[in-house]
Order: C-alpha cells, then sequence, then structure tokens
C-alpha cells in the first residue's frame, strides 16, 4: 500500500499536495457549511455556557458586602458555598428544587395517564367521534402554557393574597382552600392539562404501529385481555412512553408561567421562578447557579432516558406503519366513555377561554353581577381610574407594539430556524459518518436539554456586556431573535436532516456527474426538493415562538414586550383582566397560524404540531 | 471515440473497512468492461472512484490522458469535470423535473445554444426509443421506462466514458433481458467505454468483452467472459461463475495425468501439478450413462430438477455429491444408478493451499 514512499516525491511536491487536499476538503460544500455552523454553535451555545459557569465562580460587585477582602472579578467559591450550604439555600434553592421535582414529576405522570388513556381509546376501541376527540387533543397544547394556570385563577383563587374573590368563591360564598387555588397542586394539573398531548401522540403512534398479530398471538394461547394489555401492549409502548415523559419532564422542569401565576401568589417558588426573582434583583451569579443545577437535573433525566430505551430505539416505534388493529368493543361503555371523554376536553381546551373571555367583560374584577358588565377592557378609552389609566386592549399601541414584536420575533426567529435548519440538515446529513458532522449533529442537540428558562439565563450572561466584536445585546430585540433561533437549533437540525435524507444522495449526484457546481446543484434540485420540509418547518417555528415565555422572560425589557410577556407583568401588576385579554389575543393569533399550518400539511393531527 | 481508463494502484478505506485494495486495471478505449462480484466486493466503490464522486486514499486514476486522481500529488478533479455519464441503480432521475428538463440540465450547463438541446433531446430519445416523452415527469414512467429516460439523460451530453451501476437490477425479469440487448446495442454503435457494475453473472457473461471479477476489494482475474468461464484464475472465480456451480472436488495427483479422489481415481491433465489439488469441472463437462461403461463411475441419483430446456441431476457416491447437467429432459430417476465419465480435458486443478489454478486447458476460439 503505502504508494507515496512507492516513488519518493520532494518534499516541495509533498507540501503543494497536501495543501491540494487541504483545498478539496475545505471546498467541499458539506465540509464549509459544517465548519460555520461548528464555529456558530460554539459562538451561541458553548461560549455562553461557559461565561454562566465562569460568573458563578467569579466575585460581583454586589458581593462585596459579604465577602470581606473581595476584588470583583476574582475567583470565588462564595455563590456555590451560600447556594448549596448556607441556611439561606433551604429557601433559595432546595425549597425551590424540590418544588420543579414535585410539580414536573406529578404533571408528567398525571399528563402520561391521560394522554396513553386517551391514545388507547381512540387507536384500539371502538369509540365513537375519534375525529373530534383528535382535534380537540391538541388544542391545549397549541395555547400558551400557563392559558390554564390564568384561567384556574379565574374560577379557583380566593382571598388569600388580597385579590378579588374567583368565579366558584362567589357562587359559594366561601373561598376555595389555599391547596385548590395555589401551590402545587394546580400547578400540576394545568401543565399536565398543556402536555398531555405529547403522550397522547406519542402513544397513539406507538399503538397504531403494533401489529395486532402480536396480541393475537397472545389471545389464542388463552390470555385474557386484561393480561395481554399487561404483558404484551404495555411493554411496546413503554419506549414511547418514556420519550414522551422525557420531553414532558424536562419542559416542566423549565416552565416559568405556570408557577408563576399560580405559584408565587403563595410563596410557592419553583427553580424557574426563583432563577427570574434572583435575575431580577440583579443577582446574576446565585440565579446562575440555579439554572446550573436545573440544567444538570434535565441533562441528568436526558441520559437515563438514553441508556433505558436509546433514543434511537424509542424514534423507531414511533415511525408508526398502521397495521390493521383489532379494536376493543366497548358495548355498553361506548357512549358513556365517547360522551365523557368529549365533556373533558371541552372543559380542557374550550372552558378557559370561556371563563378568560368571561373575566375580560367584568369591570370590577370578581363582582359577577351584570351591572359590572363592561366592554372597556377591550374598547375603552383611557380613564385614570381603570387598570392605571390603560385604555381597552384594542386601543392601547401598547399592545400593539407588543402584538407586532410578537409576529416581528417570530417571523424572523423562524426565517434564520429554517435558514440553518437547511445549512445544518445539508452538513449533517452529506456528511454522514465523518467526525465534523458527528460533533455539528451533537452541538444542535444541546439546547434540548438546557430547559428554557435556564437557556435564558445563559443568555444573559453572555450579552450583558459586549464580547468582543458584538455588542452588548442585552435589551435589544436581536437578542431575543438569537435566543429563540439558538434554542430551536435543535428541531432546525432535526427537520432540515429529516428533509434532506429524503432526497437520495444518487440526486445530488447526478448533478455532480453533470457538471453542475454546489450552488446550481442546491438551488436546482436539492432546494425545489427540500423546501415542502423548510415550509413547514417555518410555520412550526412560527407559532411556537409566538406562545413562549420560559424562554425570553428573562431578556425581555420594557421596549421589546412581546404578547407573552405583557400577560405575565400585567397579570404581576394585577391587571388581571388586561392580562387575560392580552393572552386572548395571542391565543387568537397562535390559532390563525395553526389554522394555516393545517392548511399548508393537509390538516393531520401529528404533522400539524410538527411531530 | 473511445477513451481508456487506467487506474494504478488505486486504495479506498472506510475506517478500518478497505473497500477497494491496490487495484490495478488498464480499460482499453472502447471496452465493455464489467466489474463483477458479491455485494459488498467493493465494485461500486471502484466506479464511484472513477466518477470522482467518492475520493480514494491512495493511487492513480488517468482517463484518457489525463491524470484526475493522485493521492501522492493530491489531485481531485471535481466529477463534473471528467466528462463522465453515469447510471444509477435508482435511475436518480430528479422527480420535480419532466424527462426534457431532466435531460437539458447538463446541456445548460454547457450553456448550449436552444435549438441544438432540442435536437440532443430528440436524438438521445431516439436512441432509446423514447420520442413523445418529453413531457412526463418520472413518476408517470414505469421502471423500465424510467430506466431508458436515465440512460438518455447520460446520452444527451455525449460523455467520453458510459459509467453504470447495476442499472438494471431494479427492472423485473423479463425487462431485464431486453435491456440487456438494448444495452449492448448502444455500446455498439456508440463505441463508447463503459464501466458496468453487476453482481449478475449472466448480465456480465452476456455484455461485456472484458469483466473483472472483485472480492473484498481485490481484483481476482480480468479476462474475456470465455476465460473467466472456463479458465477461472482461482477457486473464488471458478465457484463464483457458472450455474449450476462448478463441482469443486478435493483429491491429490497420483502418478501421470490421474486424480485420487479418495474413494475412486479419475484421469485428467494433471501437468506439473503434485500434492493435494482441488479438481473443478462444470456439470456440462461430465457425461452421463444409465449404463455400466468403461473408466465411467457408478453414482446414485440423489435428486433431480428438470428445467425445460436442460436438467441438473445431483449424484452422490461415498459423500462426494457431483452436480451433473443435461440437456432437455431426462428419463433419469431419483435413486436410480448412473454412470459418469469426467471430460479429462475440461477440469481445471487448483492448488489445495493457495486455491490458483495450477493448470488448465487453453480456450479455443
Amino acid at each position: 500500500m503505502a504508494i507515496s514512499t512507492a516513488y519518493p516525491l520532494p518534499i516541495s511536491l509533498r507540501l503543494l499536495a497536501a495543501w491540494r487536499r487541504f483545498i478539496h476538503w475545505l471546498t467541499t460544500p458539506h465540509v464549509i457549511l459544517g465548519l460555520l455552523m461548528l464555529v456558530s454553535m460554539v459562538y451561541l451555545i458553548l461560549v455562553p455556557l461557559y461565561r454562566m459557569l465562569e460568573t458563578t465562580f467569579t466575585v460581583q460587585d454586589r458581593d462585596i458586602h459579604h465577602i470581606p477582602d473581595a476584588v470583583p472579578g476574582e475567583f470565588t467559591l462564595f455563590h456555590w458555598v451560600r447556594m448549596l450550604t448556607d441556611p439561606i439555600s433551604e429557601v433559595m434553592t432546595y425549597a425551590p428544587l424540590q418544588h420543579s421535582l414535585v410539580v414536573s414529576i406529578g404533571a408528567t405522570l398525571l399528563a402520561l395517564l391521560i394522554g396513553s388513556a386517551l391514545a388507547w381509546l381512540i387507536v384500539r376501541t371502538d369509540i365513537a367521534g375519534s375525529n373530534v376527540i383528535n382535534m380537540l387533543a391538541t388544542i391545549p397544547y397549541i395555547m400558551p402554557s400557563w392559558t390554564i394556570a390564568m384561567a384556574w385563577t379565574v374560577l379557583f383563587k380566593n382571598r388569600t393574597t388580597g385579590g378579588a374573590p374567583g368565579i366558584l368563591e362567589y357562587l359559594l360564598g366561601e373561598g376555595p382552600p389555599d391547596w385548590l387555588a395555589y401551590g402545587p397542586l394546580p400547578i400540576i394539573v394545568s401543565c399536565a392539562l398543556h402536555y398531555y398531548t405529547f403522550f397522547f401522540l406519542f402513544v397513539s403512534a406507538a399503538l397504531m404501529s403494533i401489529d395486532s398479530n402480536l396480541e393475537e398471538a397472545g389471545e389464542l394461547m388463552g390470555a385474557s385481555r386484561w393480561r395481554i394489555l399487561q404483558k404484551i401492549t404495555f411493554p411496546l409502548i413503554v419506549p414511547a412512553m418514556l420519550s414522551g415523559f422525557i420531553m414532558t419532564f424536562s419542559k416542566v422542569m423549565g416552565t416559568f408561567g405556570g408557577p408563576n401565576v399560580l405559584g408565587i401568589p403563595v410563596g410557592y417558588y419553583t427553580l424557574s421562578t426563583m432563577i427570574r426573582s434572583d435575575m431580577g434583583i440583579g443577582n446574576y451569579a446565585d440565579g446562575f447557579v440555579l439554572a446550573i443545577v436545573l440544567i444538570l437535573f434535565a441533562m441528568t433525566t436526558v441520559y437515563i432516558n438514553q441508556r433505558v430505551v436509546g433514543t434511537r430505539k424509542s424514534y423507531e416505534t414511533i415511525g408508526g406503519r398502521g397495521f390493521v388493529a383489532q379494536r376493543t368493543r366497548l358495548r355498553q361503555w361506548r357512549i358513556p366513555l365517547t360522551a365523557g371523554v368529549i365533556v373533558f376536553q371541552v372543559m380542557v381546551a374550550i372552558l378557559p377561554l370561556a371563563l378568560l373571555t368571561f373575566s375580560t367583560f367584568m369591570l370590577i374584577d370578581g363582582e359577577y353581577s351584570l351591572s359590572n358588565f363592561t366592554l372597556h377592557y377591550w374598547i375603552g378609552e383611557s380613564t385614570p381610574s381603570i387598570s392605571d389609566g390603560m385604555p381597552g386592549v384594542l386601543r392601547n399601541p401598547d399592545i400593539y407594539k407588543g402584538a407586532w414584536n410578537s409576529i416581528a420575533l417570530s417571523l424572523w426567529t423562524a426565517f434564520f430556524a429554517a435558514l440553518l435548519g437547511v445549512i445544518l440538515g445539508y452538513a449533517i446529513a452529506k456528511g454522514r459518518g465523518t467526525r465534523l458532522s458527528k460533533l455539528v449533529e451533537q452541538l444542535a442537540f444541546i439546547p434540548y436539554i438546557i430547559p428554557g428558562i435556564a437557556f435564558g439565563a445563559v443568555y444573559i450572561s453572555m450579552f450583558a456586556k459586549p464580547v468582543g466584536p458584538i455588542p452588548a445585546l442585552y435589551g435589544t430585540f436581536a437578542l431575543l431573535v438569537i435566543v429563540s433561533v439558538a434554542k430551536h437549533l435543535p428541531y432546525s437540525a432535526r427537520t432540515g436532516v429529516s428533509a434532506m435524507l429524503q432526497v437520495g444522495r444518487e440526486l445530488e449526484e447526478a448533478g455532480q456527474v453533470a457538471g453542475a457546481n454546489a450552488w446550481e446543484r442546491f438551488r436546482r434540485i436539492i432546494f425545489p426538493l427540500t423546501s415542502p420540509g423548510f415550509v413547514s418547518g417555518f410555520l412550526m417555528t412560527f407559532i411556537t415562538t409566538m406562545r413562549e415565555l420560559s424562554l425570553i422572560i428573562l431578556l425581555v425589557t420594557p421596549s421589546t414586550q412581546v404578547l407573552a410577556s405583557m400577560t405575565i407583568r400585567y397579570n404581576e401588576n394585577g391587571n388581571t383582566q388586561m392580562a387575560n385579554a392580552v393572552i386572548l389575543i395571542l391565543v387568537t393569533l397562535v390559532l390563525i397560524g395553526n389554522w394555516l399550518i393545517s392548511l399548508f400539511r393537509g390538516g393531520s393531527l401529528k404533522k400539524g404540531l410538527g411531530m | 471515440m473511445g477513451t481508456s481508463i487506467v487506474i494504478k494502484n488505486l486504495s479506498k478505506r472506510f475506517g478500518n473497512v478497505i473497500a477497494v485494495n491496490n487495484v490495478n486495471l488498464t480499460i482499453e478505449p472502447g471496452t465493455f468492461l464489467t466489474l463483477l462480484g458479491p455485494s459488498g466486493c467493493g465494485k461500486t466503490t471502484l466506479l464511484r472512484c472513477i466518477a470522482g464522486l467518492e475520493d480514494p486514499n491512495e493511487g492513480e486514476i488517468y482517463i484518457g490522458d489525463k491524470l484526475v486522481f493522485s493521492g501522492a500529488r493530491g489531485i481531485n478533479v471535481p466529477a463534473g469535470q471528467r466528462h463522465l455519464g453515469l447510471v444509477f441503480q435508482n435511475y436518480a432521475l430528479w422527480p420535480h423535473m419532466t424527462v426534457r428538463q431532466n435531460m437539458t440540465f447538463a446541456l445548460e450547463i454547457q450553456k448550449m445554444p436552444k435549438e441544438q438541446m432540442e435536437q440532443r433531446v430528440r436524438e438521445s430519445l431516439a436512441e432509446v426509443q423514447m420520442l413523445g416523452y418529453e413531457e412526463r415527469y418520472p413518476r408517470e414512467m414505469s421502471g423500465g421506462q424510467q430506466q431508458r429516460i436515465a440512460l438518455a439523460r447520460m446520452l444527451a451530453y455525449r460523455p467520453k466514458v458510459f459509467l453504470m451501476d447495476e442499472p438494471l437490477s431494479n427492472l423485473d425479469a423479463r425487462l431485464r433481458i431486453d435491456m440487456r440487448s438494448e444495452l449492448k446495442r448502444l455500446h455498439h454503435v456508440s463505441g463508447a467505454t463503459t464501466v458496468y457494475v453487476t453482481h449478475d453473472q449472466i448480465e456480465a457473461l452476456t455484455m461485456s468483452s472484458a469483466i473483472a471479477v472483485m472480492r473484498d476489494g481485490v481484483i481476482q482475474q480480468v479476462d474475456t467472459p470465455e476465460r473467466i468461464y472456463r479458465c477461472p484464475a482461482n477457486l473464488f472465480v471458478a465457484d463464483f461463475i457458472g450455474n449450476p456451480k462448478v463441482n469443486l472436488l478435493e483429491g491429490s495427483v497420483d502418478g501421470a495425468n490421474t486424480l485420487d479422489l479418495g474413494k475412486f481415481k479419475i484421469a485428467a491433465d494433471t501437468y506439473h501439478a503434485t500434492g493435494a489439488v482441488v479438481a473443478a469441472i462444470r456439470p456440462e463437462d461430465i457425461t452421463i450413462s444409465t449404463t455400466s461403461t468403461p473408466n465411467a463411475i457408478e453414482f446414485k441419483v440423489y435428486s433431480v430438477l428438470p428445467s425445460g430446456a436442460d436438467s441438473t441431476i445431483v449424484a452422490q457416491r461415498e459423500g462426494i455429491e457431483v452436480t451433473v447437467r443435461v440437456m432437455g429432459n431426462t428419463k433419469i430417476k431419483m435413486d436410480d444408478p448412473i454412470w459418469l465419465t469426467f471430460n479429462p480435458d475440461c477440469i481445471n486443478l487448483y492448488d489445495k493451499a493457495s486455491g490458483k489454478l495450477i493448470s488448465g486447458k487453453e480456450v479455443s476460439h
């Protein structure tokens, strides 16, 4: 072998050969794009993470009061010691951590129960109205995650916090107990009702992919229905349940809206609300410690999932090939179950919106008589006595600004996410098997395991001060776009890779042989064949960004408010009706976006959610 | 027209797997050379290296007198500048383009005038008998029609060399046989140097002017189809080529022109061979008789497999199994005694240790 030694060339020629080989490698499209992505991701992900870690080990200006003789900028273990061992850590770290875990596990288990039961009923029984059930199942997930939490307060809030009474208190004359109005239980329920869609989709896809022969084989051997479910069906859908579990768990860990609306009034802090509170008072280093704790927990969960099932394996079951399955007959239970499911779904999907709408018509919150009816919060002129003199939402320039910001943020994010999706997809799919491709793919996965609020925190550390040629981006709209695009990288990469993999490599090679250069091949062959995937990816990103809150809550400033953050701010300032009206506007925008997607994709439930 | 291809010491590795191992091959202008071998033998990788779609690790490739790849000198001419045509196994027709657009893609890149392009499209479609399909999309045509369009797309830009990667393997059996003669005709008319990859020995034997048999990235033998069949260079080639399979009988040379096969002896040209050998004899080179004849060995029929034009008979004796092919249908039934004569001129002997051919008869032309 070793041909190069067979007829040794002079050193100059060998250097020339090495240079030519390097240029050939570098000018391979997937290599140069891969390198470009590598640099971007180091900058967008690794550097911010490092800066965050660094901050927790550095003496901050405000620490001088706490640490004698400290010089800002020096290395210190102060923050870690304080947040992990000091008596204050009980309140600052361990209680929020415990709350986060309780809420996440509780919400995930409840979502698992609801989603799986519903999936089984739809896929494996002769329940009536499965189309309606299918459609209703997605609505809670399409709405912003804290919609149900806001509606919950309309119904259940009591006067513990000194505010107005909820509907229940008005009707019964007595306020619901605190445990029902605020704290872990309502947070768990409201999150579970938002996220059960994951389980519903994953488990129904898994159930659809199980060949009913497997179950019939058990039946022929004389096993009972229950035993078959337990011994054959259940083990086959466990991987799907686990991937749903991971997704939901890490989302709830990082969720901000629900715990903020339902936890803060009674001092029930989770990690995400505590991080915000630290950041709010400028205590960045401590907030970062909590963010890192949060990231570590999310990473551990994903790691366990991969060890137990392996992402690949769990994904295969989600493929879904659709065998003809034998459906269980519900007999006399058919009608009651159908009715029960639909009533439940209407309560989850439509009642919250109705409650929120209802509350916006009340001049004084909590006063339920007809004389209190008003359209002021929608179309009223500014009156000093009502909601700090703010006009109704439809007359309010702040709202229009926020709505425009929401739309602009979503459009820019969707555009860049789609663009990065094209590049990442090409670099990863065409370079498959090379180390560069693997590295890029793994880096692009990192944002997936960083909970939303922690990811926002990471970006504060990165862009609060100028970095090299980049100015301090904190407070700018551009920063919101950057953080949203970066958080979307895993989805961009996945969309891009699957779109690219659908185009056989021969199609590009045929162009290569025919003499087309890389740009021509992309423009005339690859792009036309992959564009449908990227368009739906674009729309998908558009609506998810629109309802995103946890990610950007730490980064918005009064001039960059979006609708999602405005609902939280109004709510915190006690302008309940305004908050509710804004969330209704947001829901309307998201529903319109979703309707456009379903037009584009032919209305399939699963596709409509981009899964 | 006709371009030579010269490959020198070419190697291509994927990680630890050596797909192409130090290959040397000279393809004369106008040759129809088939790369033949089982799946995973490196034949497609070798073809892709010639096309410029795969970057070899070492060696050199010349197309005509142009050096298109040199590992030592770092030269690697892009696929588009090698002026080759490639037909893919799955045709790789662009699904979003009509037949015409598929065919003019390369011509547009060459900035060919419109009238000339139109003429090329017509000529090339005529050559594959597909005139009138210009506006069809690939999915609106059958597999066989797509195959023809893939050929026409290659013909349209008049490449100097045709490369074909198992172009017939996705067609059904009938169509495959029709297309064999079409492709052979196409080569005959155009005279373009053709490199054809297949795992189908019948395709290789019927179409090629030369065959290179590959195994584990190494070329085992490059020869005419007839010599590949008659004088396989080693036991792998002997065993790989031929259906029903060649009979491989282990034994030893027992004096001049006698082989000891353990239980019985047969006559064969042993040349200078001594010691342990493997004798290879094709099923059609064994004569069968239902009555005892001099020098014939008695066997018992184990199975009879008639297939119309010929019949395959499997016979056994003392643990030795022999396959015999006879023309037409046979009256011989299972468990019948038969007497076999091994044609001494048709026996090839292989060294048992190295598997290499140590003697054999020359092909008479």
